[in-house]
């Protein structure tokens, strides 16, 4: 099943930020989303991970089937590596987690506590994550950032294990991370004109 | 949903978790009552059923803004939001946390501190069983104002002013069934109002907390 937007308007704090977006993103291929800074790449993966609603246009086979990776990666400093995975990991529902801490290197970390990580480790596990998820769709915002040349070569790697499985990933970053699979997705085009907020921005 | 209550405890209990921090604040405004009232005990045994009651109540308040703050600030709020939990759920296991965390614990020690007050001896039973049936509201109430001012920066004190004034009927009618109880009354009108407004809010607001919680997570 696709993953697909269709004329897509994403507004941040009421504005919008981008307007008429429409891809689609088939099983096994990855769209990785360039822009400069502030030109609402942000703004639409959270709106197609469903965490704020579209002002215009609709996103198809989202839903249950995203995981959604932010800038923050939501790990719980008083929790150990192996105890933050397990937790998302029975959240979604699946089973094991040593395959995702042998992807990203993380298996001698099993019972530091996460605030003692350095800050790529910490986004190290913070992609783990998804691979506990078992969903088929990687949303991922900026998913390099602090990470190394080694560790970025085995998020590619990971990213490429996921694509072989029929998953997908959509994912906005700004250095290449060599995956045959993805193709790149300008959003500059898309820039909204500036207009009047909306009506109703008042009342949120 | 389990888990995220085990994680949510185990949270509590670990370095930094807040937990007996409501318990420590509750013990101390019990201790300082009396010292501020001065040797009256008569006047003390007629005080300690509402002092308890607010003693409580600020003590529940004092947790609150951990409920959802800690998840916002290091983005397990968003990705709870796109897991396949629903957001009601959410916010009851939240909520069903923050009162085995702090609501609990003040029910139990409630008793052994009314010691300090003089409470009268049927008192007791009365007090514990009107904060083991009020405290849930409490926290629910609380979860509701969490939501509401979730991602503000120091909402702690807006949060406090939202909260306190929806905890009016709760107090009025926790401390009305303990006060009864204290002194051989009836209790059965304001015991039945008190567990009305528990089970009510328990049912109702985690929706309205879900819906919040969603508006400000955009």
């Amino acid at each position: 099943m696709d993953l697909t937007a269709s004329n897509l308007t994403v507004a941040r704090g009421g504005v919008p930020v981008l307007d008429g977006v429409s891809f689609a993103l088939a099983p096994g291929r990855a769209l990785v989303l360039r822009g400069p800074n502030g030109a609402g790449k942000t703004t639409l993966l959270r709106t197609v991970a469903g965490l704020q609603p579209a002002m215009a246009g609709e996103v198809t086979g989202a839903g249950e089937r995203i995981a959604y990776a932010g800038h923050a990666d939501g790990l719980k400093s008083m929790l150990s590596v192996g105890e933050n995975l397990r937790f998302w990991a029975q959240v979604f529902g699946t089973e094991g987690i040593s395959g995702a801490l042998s992807a990203f290197n993380l298996e001698t970390l099993e019972d530091r506590l996460a605030g003692t990580l350095s800050a790529g480790q910490k986004r190290r596990l913070g992609l783990a994550r998804l691979m506990v998820t078992g969903r088929p769709v990687w949303v991922l915002d900026e998913p390099t950032v602090s990470l190394d040349t080694a560790s970025v070569a085995l998020f590619a790697e990971a990213v490429r294990a996921h694509l072989g499985q029929g998953g997908s990933a959509l994912m906005a970053t700004h250095i290449d991370l060599g995956i045959p699979e993805a193709d790149d997705f300008d959003v500059t085009p898309y820039r909204a004109k500036p207009r009047a907020a909306l009506q109703d921005e008042a009342f949120l | 949903m389990i888990a995220l209550l085990t994680r949510d405890l185990r949270l509590a209990v670990r370095a930094g978790g807040g937990f007996g921090l409501g318990l420590a604040f509750f013990l101390i405004v019990t201790v300082l009552v009396p010292f501020g009232v001065g040797p009256q005990t008569d006047l003390l045994t007629q005080i300690a059923p509402g002092i308890l009651w607010i003693g409580a109540l600020l003590a529940c308040l004092l947790s609150l803004d951990r409920i959802f703050a800690l998840d916002w600030e290091d983005g397990s709020l968003d990705l709870l939001a796109t897991a396949p939990l629903p957001m009601e759920g959410i916010v009851s296991v939240k909520a069903l946390a923050h009162w085995i965390t702090t609501g609990l614990p003040l029910v139990l020690a409630a008793p052994a501190l009314g010691v300090l007050l003089n409470l009268a001896g049927p008192g007791y039973l009365w007090l514990f069983i009107s904060l083991a049936l009020g405290t849930p509201a409490l926290s629910v109430i609380g979860t509701f104002g969490a939501a509401l001012t979730v991602g503000l920066k120091r909402g702690g004190l807006l949060m406090s002013l939202l909260v306190l004034p929806l905890y009016v009927p709760t107090l009025i009618f926790g401390a009305e069934v303990a006060r009864r109880g204290a002194e051989g009354l009836a209790v059965q009108t304001p015991l039945l109002m008190l567990a009305g407004i528990s089970f009510g809010v328990a049912a109702l607001l985690p929706f309205a907390s879900a819906a919040v919680l969603r508006i400000n997570l955009r």
